[in-house]
């Protein structure tokens, strides 16, 4: 109907063009990432033709295997448990009920999104000597799961707070109990603020290395410090084809998981 | 001041409306508010505790209590031990919070239009743009950063295509600027912006812009009118998560802008390390969120005072 | 939810495996790229301790996270002017060292330093000295004097690059104007001040990173290096050399420790006496490309090695080594530091 009046607000002229030239400018250096890491020559300034030795080389590197292991560990970790930390907390702050304290609850749960990364990062490494808390690995995974909670929040909260509550109310009219209202009505609705709170954690933690350099003990270094040290002397074809290991891996997490996830919204639609 | 900070970043909350749910409000909030203080709060207030002491010998603190980490701080002790004014650490705060506003500016005016780009396609190809967007994210933002330098340095890859092009003939230099800070900031921030931009306007009712359309609202009035409005939200949450992080950063600083200028964050850095003077670093960290937390509560204000209700 | 319980059970399960350090094992924490993989090949296959290398990025790292307690390593790579620092806060184990199986192999020149004088903490890793190196195809006069990097000429202007860390930019000019290092004097400091003021607009870049391609690639004509790395980057552009200057050279020297808290301290001892092997040691030497300590281990360099004017410090320069500056100093140079950059 309004396409025939010739008003289509579904696209404004030069979005278009806008939109690629952001998709240029933000996967310019992911291509050279990947380039580099086929380049024969170990300077990165000059291209000595393709090669996959940096591969094998970085594949058959202990440390960076454990490094990306501990990485892809503790951020699994942390986005679950942040995720599930922040899922009732945000519910509890758009949907509950006022009561005394809850301004400072809000507040408190959006803190490590204010606190400068080096202070929380020199405080949690104290804090945890003090306490004598030793898990190594899990130490981080702590660490990481604290300022993950936010990010994971946010998005489920602006989410929330779009929906209208009255599909909610009418599954109670309905006599849908609590749970079933949350699990039939809340949940699938506000799922895309879920995925993209679980996304932003899962980036925050995956990318962390200040906290994590403090933090890990012997053994619990994960890849940002790793690749931090390597680069340290130089843009190795090595450190970027680790890097593009790495990316290989999560891009098909990311469209495997996305895959199942819609395969279970049709299911559910079914 | 945390109770400040919340309604920042969240409008007015939704009227109760559940009153099963109500009554576990508290129980849902437990968990989530019990971790960080345990190992945020606590931690930061021993932090807070720091800045109050004398720096250690070799890094660390000692007794006794001062408060010199603050007077440092707007005065600098001369040759005689006289106190004189002295505004560098004012310029380092300054310098970098320029750069943050920029930096959360750039990301709203490429975020927004790109939220909304990708909010108005089919869902299938919705659900592609968003992963594609977040794809480049998932590689170390360390990794990026030297993948920019390789970029925009003198044989890099940017000065390279100029000069095939034959609009350049001798490299320009891009690298080790305030630009080039920029542009890694901008860069490291940008889906911070665009997926708490996203999850709001894409929940926008179609109809509502039809309806502003039949009413002779052209692109520009339904933007203004309706867009912007809805999507300020997600504006408000984007900003929280550029803004603050921008505040902090000293990667982009340290490997674009070539380490000439010193940032909050590389400051603060620098006293936890080679100055070994954490009090100072502790001040000047607790300063920081002072300021962030003075911003946080006036743009509440603003919002609080101009929403009806 | 159930998956979740059972990932996050498994990491904590897994991090205690982690904690619970079977016999031979050998962690060692060190710089990033700083241990040579051969070398740890060769430990592992002699001896059959499985060893596990983490890294940091500064000796100071290292400090707060030893001060913190925290940690689980056996092996530590220590700075020379830390090393009375680690020693006093009693963050490092007495090894007692001259007892050691292969301690005579050490170089007299070496043993018994200011910082360790009776090799009770410490032994050698790698020593190297601290100058600039210039590309020889643009820059050819004053390749003689620090003068070229602090004071540079208008043509090279905006093409020079230094460190990026306070201590060893104040080290060097303070070896240029002649000073010694750890200065408490305002007014020296004040002059110190002014040459690094005066310098900065010829400034290209103040990072201790990626120096090597600058320089190589010519980004960069004239740079602060160490002179292992600057090997690296005349390896790669023949034009690089390395200048030792007629005002001297700041020294420095890795000394390898245990740390007090260390679980594996016989696999530790082991890892020393095993490096203070020649052929051993030299493996080392030929990943970073740095000298070492061990008399002999020159016969097991490879052949680029052998005779690289990087290494070999001609007699007559004098080779300044920095010790653990005082408080006093330190604030010194932070105050510098933050004129120079604000």
């Amino acid at each position: 109907m309004s396409a025939a009046r010739g008003f289509d607000w579904r696209r404004t002229p030069g979005l278009g063009t806008f939109t690629a030239l952001v998709f240029v400018f933000v996967y310019a250096p992911l291509v050279v990432l990947v380039v580099y890491a086929f380049n024969a020559s170990n300077l990165a300034l000059v291209w000595g033709g393709f090669s996959v030795e940096w591969f094998a080389k970085a594949l058959g590197n202990e440390n960076l295997r454990r490094a990306a292991t501990n990485s892809v560990i503790v951020a699994v970790v942390a986005t679950v448990a942040a995720t599930l930390l922040a899922l009732p907390a945000a519910l509890a702050l758009e949907r509950g009920r006022a009561f005394r304290g809850k301004a400072a609850a809000e507040g408190l749960v959006a803190l490590p999104l204010v606190a400068p990364e080096i202070v929380t990062a020199i405080a949690t490494l104290v804090f945890f000597s003090a306490i004598g808390l030793r898990l190594g690995l899990g130490n981080v995974a702590l660490a990481h799961i604290v300022f993950c909670i936010p990010f994971a929040m946010l998005p489920m909260r602006a989410r929330l707070r779009e929906m209208s509550p009255d599909v909610e109310n009418a599954a109670r009219d309905l006599y849908a109990d609590e749970w079933q209202v949350f699990r039939r009505v809340t949940l699938p609705l506000m799922a895309p603020g879920v995925v993209a709170g679980a996304m932003l954690a899962f980036i925050v933690s995956l990318d962390d290395f200040l906290i994590t350099l403090m933090v890990a003990d012997a053994g619990a270094t994960t890849l940002p410090v790793y690749l931090y040290g390597m680069l340290r002397l130089g843009v190795t074809p090595e450190a970027n084809a680790a890097a593009t290991i790495l990316l290989a891996v999560s891009v098909t997490v990311v469209v495997v998981a996305t895959l199942v996830m819609r395969r279970g919204e049709r299911a559910v639609a079914a | 001041m945390s109770a400040a900070l919340a309604p920042a970043i969240t409008p007015a909350p939704a009227a109760p409306t559940a009153p099963g749910l109500a009554a576990r409000t508290v129980t849902l909030l437990v968990p989530a508010v019990a971790v960080i203080v345990l190992f945020m709060v606590v931690p930061m207030l021993i932090a807070a505790g720091y800045s109050f002491l004398t720096a250690g010998a070799y890094g660390g603190v000692r007794l006794p209590l001062t408060a010199d980490a603050y007077v440092r701080f707007l005065f600098d002790r001369d040759l005689d031990d006289s106190l004189i004014f002295d505004t560098t650490y004012i310029g380092i705060f300054a310098r970098s919070f320029v750069l943050a506003v920029l930096t959360t500016l750039f990301c709203v005016a490429i975020g927004l239009p790109l939220a909304w780009f990708i909010a108005c396609r089919e869902r299938r190809a919705r659900d592609a743009l968003l992963l594609a967007i977040t794809i480049p994210f998932w590689t170390n933002l360390l990794v990026r950063t030297y993948c920019w330098v390789l970029i925009l340095r003198d044989q890099g890859l940017l000065n390279g295509a100029l000069q095939a092009s034959g609009l350049t003939s001798a490299p320009i230099t891009f690298l080790y600027s305030n630009e080039a800070i920029l542009l890694g900031l901008v860069y490291s921030f940008l889906p911070f912006m665009v997926l708490p931009i996203y999850a709001v306007v894409e929940k926008i009712d179609p109809r509502l812009i039809e309806a502003g359309h039949d009413l002779y609202a052209g692109r520009l009035a339904v933007f203004r009118h309706i867009v912007w409005p809805l999507a300020r939200p997600g504006i408000a949450a984007g900003t929280l998560l550029v803004f603050v992080p921008a505040l902090g950063a000293f990667l982009a600083p340290d490997l674009l802008g070539g380490g000439k200028k010193l940032m909050i964050g590389s400051l603060i850095q620098l006293q936890f390390t080679s100055s070994r003077n954490w009090p100072f670093g502790a001040a000047a960290a607790m300063i920081l969120m002072a300021l962030v937390l003075v911003g946080l509560v006036v743009m509440a204000r603003r919002r609080g005072a101009g929403a009806p209700r | 939810m159930k998956t979740a319980v059972r990932a996050f059970a498994f990491s904590l399960a897994a991090c205690a495996a982690g904690a619970a350090q079977a016999e031979g094992e050998l962690f060692i924490y060190n710089w990033s790229d700083y241990t040579a993989p051969e070398l740890v090949e060769k430990f592992q296959k002699d001896t059959g301790i499985k060893v596990t290398v983490d890294s940091y990025d500064s000796n100071e790292t290292l400090l707060a996270k030893l001060k913190s307690g925290s940690a689980g390593y056996d092996i530590i790579v220590v700075s020379s002017d830390f090393v009375e620092i680690f020693a006093k806060e009693g963050l490092i184990a007495e090894i007692d060292a001259p007892t050691l199986a292969g301690f005579p192999n050490l170089d007299k020149r070496w043993t018994g330093p200011v910082w360790d004088p009776d090799n009770a903490y410490t032994v050698p890793w790698n020593w190297g000295t601290t100058s600039y190196s210039v590309n020889t195809d643009k820059v050819k006069e004053g390749t003689d004097s620090l003068k070229l990097l602090f004071e540079p000429p208008a043509e090279i202007a905006g093409q020079v690059g230094m460190f990026g860390s306070p201590s060893e930019v104040i080290a060097l000019a303070q070896r240029y104007l002649d000073m010694d290092p750890c200065q408490t004097d305002t007014e020296n400091m004040k002059k110190v001040q002014d040459l690094l003021l005066a310098q900065a607009p010829a400034i290209k870049v103040y990072n201790s990173d990626g120096i090597i391609e600058r320089q190589a690639s010519g980004e960069t004509l004239v740079h602060q290096q160490w002179n292992g790395a600057a090997m690296r980057s005349r390896e790669l552009n023949p034009a690089i050399k390395y200048v030792y200057p007629k005002e001297g050279v700041v020294g420095w020297m890795d000394n390898v420790a245990v740390p007090a808290s260390a679980k594996n301290m016989n696999n530790a001892l082991e890892f020393i006496s095993y490096i203070m092997q020649p052929e051993n040691m030299a493996l080392q030497s030929n990943f970073t490309k740095y000298a070492n300590a061990v008399t002999g281990s020159e016969a097991f360099f490879e052949a680029s090695m052998q005779g690289a004017p990087e290494l070999i410090t001609p007699e007559d320069v004098k080779v300044v080594f920095t010790p653990a500056c005082s408080e006093e100093a330190t604030q010194l140079m932070d105050r510098v530091w933050t004129r120079l950059k604000r």
